[in-house]
This record gives structure tokens, C-alpha cells and sequence, in this order.
């Protein structure tokens, strides 16, 4: 292996080690462990009060821990009791509300990490990073004077004008209409990328998470519940919860009929892999609106219950005459009213099941 | 502190006294109390909800410019305007010689005058004065009532006067509490009027006990009896307070308040309704005083006043400075680590305001006596030379008051724009490298400058108008405006005390013009 190898080869800049930390009195993260290499973005997704925030201020030392500890660039940061206060980690954060400071114009924002370069190095360093976020034109402004979308420039250049090791964001985009959100996702995850940079974003919007992370940690309860790429998060959920709290779908029940096969109430359905349960456990497949497909010659028939037009796709809400409810999403030239009767078919390879949760 | 030496010393021994009280006069002081309180709560109520709601939902000639000029009231202490009116209203002042003379009656004999040196009229002074409190508060209420919650109303069939009376006032209930709670705390605190007046109210029996019979003992045992009213009225706001977070959700979005046009009968009526208050309680005090000034302008404008003035700015100054320290101090610790027991300190600290003056100086006094003579005692013990009173009886203790009474202003505005200040902004400066105090110093001393500002100038303007506890605290032949004004006030010499009360007056519009100013800035 050469050196270049070495110094190329994925080698973890963030490491959480099994950290604990109460907030107001409450434990809100409990026993968490995470991995980021140098140059991946990471996200840590989940509803609010799952302990995200605790994590990533944690992270930033704004909060202690109470077990294990934090290592950045192999040095430990936080120990149960010390921990390098936020000004000396080298890790540059960004706000849900961008925390501009509103008394400084663009370029002194941008400088106000800088003081311990030298003017002339500050100018510079501020002047490429006001051309790198195409925030030029603005470098007098003061930040009321700009849009969402610039001010979220302003952040992001602010945090990384001081060469952090390691960029967090704390929702960064929820302050942003939809439109500009799904683009400066996009934006920022380019830039990222392009730049190398390591990063950690916690968020709870799905969308969010699936534009910037390379993987993604679904969180519930102070724990990471599954450490997935986007993909399989949505194809492979390894819990209910993470089913359920991704994208859309129902919980169809059935039995397991052989390692492969599961008996429903809507036909057999065929499994890829080795299910590996126990024949007869009752069980519940999980079915996306994708998975249902519009099929004249289907063998499911189902009255539209209930319609949501998306442009290019329907939302469907499907019930069948035994009273099974379905979400599906068709293609938009697939168009029915409330009432009309639809054929379909379940086109599933990978089955997603779970144990059947006894009724409450 | 100053409330625990009240109690310990009231438990202690005062000999007769305090029989003496509860069998004379103390049951009087506190029925006195009761009815002042009484009435100057409806007054306040009156004046203060009907002037919030007409000028926050009607439409009128002149309405912007009553938005703030219902508020100067707010700067004449009621001591002040109790003088003026005496001056106006008395025998020899205009009022009657006018009568007089469009009637033609020649004496007290021929017609029946109205005495302002009365329960009644010391209720009507602190009304006019006290008023803005309840109308700042209901505004704002009014004003933060979700429209579309007032629209609702109107859709469901109810008229312009229903929807008053069923939503927007019971909703702005809580708040209007809160301002009446504060006019009442002020009525307890006043000592100036109530002197004057004669009114037997238990400041003034206080005072009298004290300064009269000698007997601070038996001044902290009535000190302990208002402690009571002034628990009280600290559950009445505080409780309120609470609700009030309840019933107002700030809507993010300010949508223009629905507005009654009004015209025609209506409009002059409502003109009168907001007028009055600012003519009674403002416009003829200033007049009054302002004639009485020019009158008497030579024998008032002394050496010795100009030393009065020095002695009051430079008090107040330091006072303001201090407080703003300490607020800042501890709101800023506060921010950073936030523990339960500072949280606790910090209301405890803040109750100070809630305590009149005259118990507040009981309170600071025996401690202070207490520690000059262990010090005494100590000296002469063992160095044989005495120190004297150094605490007690010194500008020390005064400043003193001040601060423990004014402290909570000064918390409150440094702690709210604090508060304005996003916690991130602090965690984006910590993690673009500066410790907390460069934090503080770079990024929220800028950012809240105009808070701070603002309290230095309400404390400054509250220590100039302070009476009671200046007049019980101040070393002997030490002179404030404000005791100066009232000892010629007291020797019914007017007008000797007209330039300082005007003085105190034009003192006191600054922090309403600053107030006035951020109430146009909200809307």
C-alpha cells in the first residue's frame, strides 16, 4: 500500500463512544455510538425529542456527557466530567435560525471566525469564500437585507471560513419554504461534496436527510435505531418504527407460509430472501404505494377512497371489498374519482416483515 | 434580606407600642389602606381598559398621537400631581375664584367646595397617575389578541359590544391583573400624597411610628402588616402572569386589527374619553406647576437647589449603574449555566420592587444599625475610639434601597433583550472560537445595548422620584429633589416647591418618551 493509499483511505474523524446526556434532568441520549470518515456527510433523522439536538451539541461541547466520549481527529474532546470547550474544537455550526449576528455586515460575519489570521489573510480568506458561495455582491449587506437563501449561504460560509475540522448543522433548512429548501439541499450537499467536507447534520424531515447524508441514522428514544443509507432505510427498514416514520405505507397482515412465502389476505406474496421465521408466525408485510401497481387485468380490486394529486403522481387511498386499506401512487394519467372501482396488483420482491404487534 | 430583618426585628420585643397600635390606630391604617386600594383599583381599571381598548379597535381624529399622550401621566409622581392640585383647587386658586367670582359668593359660607386633602382625593390623584400602568398592559393585550379570533367572534353574530365584553376583555383579563396589581403596589408604596392628604394609610403610619414616636420596632411591626398586602399582590401578578402566557399566543403574522370607523357624536365622545384623562392627569398639573414655577422662580432657584439636583442625578446615576451591573451580572450566568438555585435568586432579588419604600428602608436600617453598632462596640472594646455610624444614616444606604427596590427593572429589560438574543448566536460565536466573556462583550453587549440603555434610564428616572425610603434613609440635612419638593410641600410653601416638582416631571417624560417610542416601533 503506498502513502497515498494511507492518507486517501477512510480513516474516522468523528468518533461518539456510547455517550449518555441528560437534558433538563431527562436522559436524552442514551448509550449512542457513531462513526463519521473524513469527508462523508452524515445525518442523524428523527421526530423531535429523539435527542438529535442533545447529540449534536454534544458534539460541539455545548452539552456534557454523562458516559462514554467524543474523539475528533483522534483526540478526545468530551470525557465523562472534562470536556474542550465549543471555541477550542475546531468544529464550525449551523443554525435553524442562522444566528447571523445582525450587527455585522455579510463580510464582517464571514470574519468574525478569522480573528487570528492576519488582515491581509483575513480579507483573502473571506473574499474566496464570499466567491465560493456566490455571495459576492452581498458582502455589505447586513443580513435582514438578504433572502433565506442567503442568509443560509451566510451561515454555512460563515462556519467554514475558519477551516473547520468538522461542520454541524442543526436543521439547517427548515427555516426555508419548500421550494428553496429541496435546492439549497441539493446546493449544499454539492458543495460539501465538492469541498470534502465532513459533516453532520441532524434533521427531521426525511427529504433533508435523504439529499445530504451518505448515511443516515433514524433516531428514536436517545438511540440510533438504524445506520442505513437512504436507499435501504426506505427498502430494507430494519423496525416498525423506521417503516412507519419513513416514507408512507401500510402493514398488510399474513402468516409466514414457508421460509419464502407469506400468505395474505390480497394473495401470496414471494420473498427474495430467507424470511427467517418460524411457519404460521403471524406477521405483517410492509407494503409502499409503490409497491402497488395499476393493473386492469389485477387480481385486487379496490374502491378509490380517497385522492391526493401530486403533478406527476396520485396518492391514492385504496379499500378492497374486505375491508383492507392500500395507499397507492399511480402515475398522473392514471386518473379515478372518490368511488370508482380500480384494479391492481402487489409487485413486491424484497418482503419487509415484522412480528405482528397484538392488538392494543 | 431587607424582608427577613423586617420579620426578625418585628418579632422582637418593641415594648408598648405595639398594643399601643392594634388599640388605636392600626385597624384604622389598615381600613385606610383597604379603601385607598379599593378605589384606586377601579379608577385604574376604569380609565385604563376603557382608554387601551378605544384606542387599540376604534378609528378617531387624533388616535395615534392619544396612543402616547395617554401615557404621560405615567411621569408625574402622585405626590407631585397632589401638590398641583392642591394649589388649583384650594381657596385661593383658580378654580374657586372663578366660581366666586360667576357666582358671586364671598365666602366658604355660600357654597360648598369638594376638599382634595381627602381619602377621596388622594384615591383620584394616584387614579390619574397610576391609570397608565393598566393602559399599557391591556394595550398590548388588546393589541396581541389574534384578529381572526375577534372575527370569529363577529361571524358568529356577535355585535362590536359583545365581542368586547365576551372575548377581547376576558381574554386580556390576565394582563389587565397585572397592571392593576402594579398601580396597587405603587398606592401601597406612596408616602408623599397620602402625608399631605392626611390619610392615615399604614405607609404613612409607618413613617409617623418611626420618625414620630422614635420606635422603628413598632414601624417594622406595620412594616410586617403591608408584607402581607405586598405578598399578595405578588401572587395576584405573578399568577396572572402565568395566565397571560396562556391566553396569548402571539400570532406571527400582524394582520391590521379590525377598526371601528367612528364619526360624527361617536368620535367626539371617544375624543372626550381619551382626552380627559391626559388633561386631568397631565396637561393643567404641568400648567399649574409651570405657573407656579415662573412666580416663584427666583426664590426657588438657589445654590441649595442646584445642589439638590446634583444630589438626586448623582445618586440616581450610580444607583442605575449599579443595578445594571448586578442585572447583567446575573442574567449573563444565568444564560450560561442556568441552574435552579440562581433562577431562585434572581426572583428573590427581584421582589424588590414589589416592596414599598418605607418598609424596604425598615428593613435596611436595623441590619445596618445592627452591623455599625457590633462594629462600634467592637472598636471601642478594643481600640477604645468609635467609629461612628458607617453604614446607616449614609448616602450608602440609600443607594442601597435603591438598587434592592430598582433591580428588578433593570433585570427585566436586561434579561428580556437577552432573551431576543437566539441561544445559537451564542453557540455560533463559542464555536467560531470565543470564550463567554469575549461572546458577551463582542456580540450581546452590541446586540442589547438598546435594553440596557433603556433600564439604566427607568432606574435613573424611578431613584429620582423615590420618596420614602429617601426620606427615611438619607443622612441628616441631605437633600434629594424629591425630599426637597416634599419638605416645602409639607410646609405648605407650593410654591417654593414647584420648580422641583416640574423638574422631577420633565425628568420622568424621558423614560414614557422612550416607551412611546418602542410602543409605535411594535406596530
Amino acid at each position: 500500500m503506498s502513502t497515498d493509499d494511507l492518507l486517501t483511505a477512510p480513516r474516522p474523524l468523528l468518533e461518539v463512544r456510547n455517550i449518555s446526556c441528560n437534558y433538563e434532568l431527562e436522559r436524552a441520549v442514551f448509550d449512542l455510538s457513531l462513526t463519521v470518515n473524513r469527508g462523508e456527510q452524515v445525518c442523524l433523522l428523527g421526530p423531535s425529542g429523539c435527542g438529535k439536538t442533545t447529540a449534536l451539541r454534544a458534539i460541539a461541547g455545548f452539552h456534557p456527557v454523562l458516559t462514554g466520549g467524543i474523539f475528533i481527529n483522534d483526540q478526545q474532546v468530551s470525557a465523562v466530567g472534562a470536556m474542550v470547550p465549543p471555541e477550542a474544537r475546531r468544529v464550525g455550526m449551523v443554525f435553524q435560525d442562522h444566528a447571523l449576528f445582525p450587527h455585522l455586515s455579510v463580510r464582517q460575519n464571514l470574519a468574525s471566525g478569522l480573528r487570528l489570521l492576519s488582515a491581509h489573510d483575513q480579507k483573502t480568506a473571506v473574499g474566496d469564500m464570499l466567491d465560493r458561495m456566490g455571495l459576492s455582491g452581498h458582502a455589505e449587506k447586513y443580513p435582514h437585507e438578504l433572502s433565506g437563501g442567503q442568509q443560509q449561504r451566510v451561515a454555512l460560509a460563515r462556519a467554514l471560513a475558519p477551516k473547520p475540522l468538522l461542520l454541524l448543522m442543526d436543521e439547517p433548512f427548515s427555516n426555508l419554504d419548500q421550494e428553496l429548501r429541496e435546492h439549497m439541499g441539493q446546493e449544499v450537499s454539492d458543495m460539501l461534496k465538492e469541498n470534502d467536507i465532513t459533516c453532520v447534520m441532524v434533521t427531521h424531515d426525511q427529504n433533508d436527510a435523504f439529499a445530504l447524508g451518505d448515511q443516515v441514522g433514524v433516531m428514536a428514544d436517545g438511540a440510533i435505531i438504524q445506520w442505513d443509507t437512504p436507499y435501504n432505510l426506505y427498502h430494507q427498514p430494519r423496525t416498525r418504527f423506521v417503516a412507519d416514520f419513513i416514507g408512507n405505507g401500510i402493514f398488510l397482515p399474513g402468516t409466514v407460509s414457508a421460509p419464502t412465502r407469506v400468505a395474505t389476505a390480497l394473495g401470496d406474496l414471494q420473498s427474495d430472501t430467507d424470511l427467517e421465521m418460524d411457519a404460521d408466525a403471524p406477521i405483517e408485510v410492509l407494503i409502499r404505494p409503490d409497491d402497488v401497481v395499476h393493473d386492469p387485468d389485477g387480481p385486487i380490486r379496490a374502491t378509490v377512497r380517497r385522492r391526493a394529486f401530486k403533478g406527476a403522481e396520485i396518492m391514492y387511498t385504496l379499500r378492497t371489498a374486505a375491508g383492507i386499506t392500500l395507499l397507492a401512487l399511480f402515475p398522473s394519467h392514471a386518473n379515478f374519482e372518490i368511488g370508482d372501482e380500480v384494479s391492481v396488483r402487489l409487485a413486491v420482491d424484497h418482503l419487509v416483515v415484522f412480528e405482528r404487534e397484538s392488538e392494543a | 434580606m431587607p424582608v427577613i430583618a423586617v420579620l426578625v426585628f418585628a418579632l422582637g420585643d418593641s415594648g408598648d407600642i405595639w398594643t399601643h397600635l392594634v388599640e388605636t390606630s392600626l385597624f384604622g391604617y389598615v381600613e385606610t389602606t383597604l379603601w385607598l386600594m379599593l378605589g384606586v383599583g377601579v379608577s385604574v381599571f376604569v380609565t385604563g381598559v376603557s382608554t387601551a381598548w378605544v384606542v387599540t379597535m376604534c378609528r378617531f381624529p387624533g388616535r395615534k398621537v392619544f396612543e402616547w399622550l395617554l401615557l404621560l401621566p405615567l411621569a408625574i409622581p402622585a405626590y407631585v400631581i397632589a401638590y398641583a392640585y392642591t394649589d388649583f383647587l384650594e381657596f385661593a386658586g383658580p378654580v374657586q375664584q372663578f366660581l366666586r367670582g360667576a357666582f358671586g359668593w364671598e365666602s366658604m359660607q355660600d357654597y360648598w367646595f369638594p376638599n382634595i386633602r381627602s381619602l377621596g382625593g388622594a384615591i383620584m390623584m394616584m387614579g390619574l397617575v397610576l391609570y397608565p400602568y393598566v393602559y399599557l398592559l391591556a394595550r398590548s393585550a388588546f393589541l396581541e389578541q389574534s384578529v381572526n379570533v375577534l372575527e370569529a367572534s363577529r361571524t358568529l353574530g356577535r355585535g362590536p359590544w359583545r365581542t368586547f365584553s365576551t372575548v377581547s376583555l376576558p381574554a386580556a383579563r390576565p394582563a389587565i391583573a397585572v397592571g392593576v396589581s402594579l398601580a396597587l403596589m405603587e398606592t401601597l408604596n406612596d408616602y408623599g400624597t397620602v402625608d399631605f392628604f392626611a390619610v392615615y394609610t399604614m405607609t404613612a403610619g409607618l413613617v409617623d411610628v418611626w420618625l414620630g414616636m422614635g420606635s422603628l420596632a413598632g414601624g417594622a411591626q406595620i412594616a410586617t402588616t403591608m408584607l402581607v398586602f405586598v405578598v399578595l399582590l405578588i401572587m395576584l401578578e405573578r399568577m396572572s402572569r402565568r395566565h397571560q402566557k396562556l391566553y396569548q399566543q402571539a400570532t406571527s403574522r400582524y394582520k391590521p386589527l379590525p377598526a371601528y370607523r367612528l364619526s360624527g357624536i361617536k368620535a367626539v365622545a371617544v375624543v372626550m374619553v381619551c382626552a380627559l384623562p391626559v388633561l386631568v392627569g397631565f396637561l393643567i398639573p404641568v400648567l399649574v406647576l409651570g405657573r407656579l414655577t415662573f412666580i416663584y422662580f427666583d426664590r426657588s432657584w438657589t445654590p441649595d437647589f442646584q445642589l439638590y439636583v446634583f444630589n438626586s442625578v448623582s445618586l440616581s446615576a450610580a444607583a442605575a449603574v449599579i443595578a445594571l451591573a448586578i442585572a447583567l451580572f446575573v442574567a449573563y450566568s444565568r444564560r450560561l449555566h442556568g441552574g435552579k438555585i440562581l433562577a431562585l435568586a434572581t426572583r428573590v432579588a427581584t421582589l424588590g420592587y414589589a416592596v414599598p419604600g418605607a418598609v424596604l428602608a425598615v428593613g435596611i436600617l436595623v441590619p445596618f444599625a445592627a452591623f455599625d453598632n457590633t462594629v462600634d462596640a467592637l472598636l471601642r472594646k478594643y481600640l477604645g475610639i468609635s467609629s461612628g455610624l458607617l453604614l446607616s444614616g449614609t448616602v450608602a444606604a440609600v443607594l442601597f434601597a435603591y438598587v434592592v427596590r430598582f433591580l428588578a427593572i433593570a433585570m427585566g429589560q436586561v434579561e428580556s433583550s437577552l432573551e431576543k438574543v437566539s441561544p445559537s448566536m451564542d453557540m455560533a460565536a463559542r464555536t467560531l472560537g470565543y470564550r463567554p466573556g469575549q461572546t458577551l462583550v463582542r456580540y450581546h453587549l452590541p446586540l442589547i445595548r438598546g435594553g440596557m440603555l433603556t433600564a439604566a434610564m427607568i432606574v435613573f428616572v424611578d431613584c429620582m422620584k423615590e420618596l420614602p425610603a429617601t426620606l427615611l434613609l438619607r443622612p441628616f440635612n441631605f437633600d434629594t429633589l424629591a425630599t426637597h419638593v416634599y419638605e416645602f410641600a409639607s410646609d405648605e410653601m407650593l410654591g417654593e416647591a414647584s420648580l422641583g416638582s416640574l423638574t422631577i416631571v420633565g425628568v420622568g417624560l424621558i423614560p414614557v418618551v422612550l416607551l412611546s417610542r418602542m410602543i409605535s416601533r411594535t406596530r
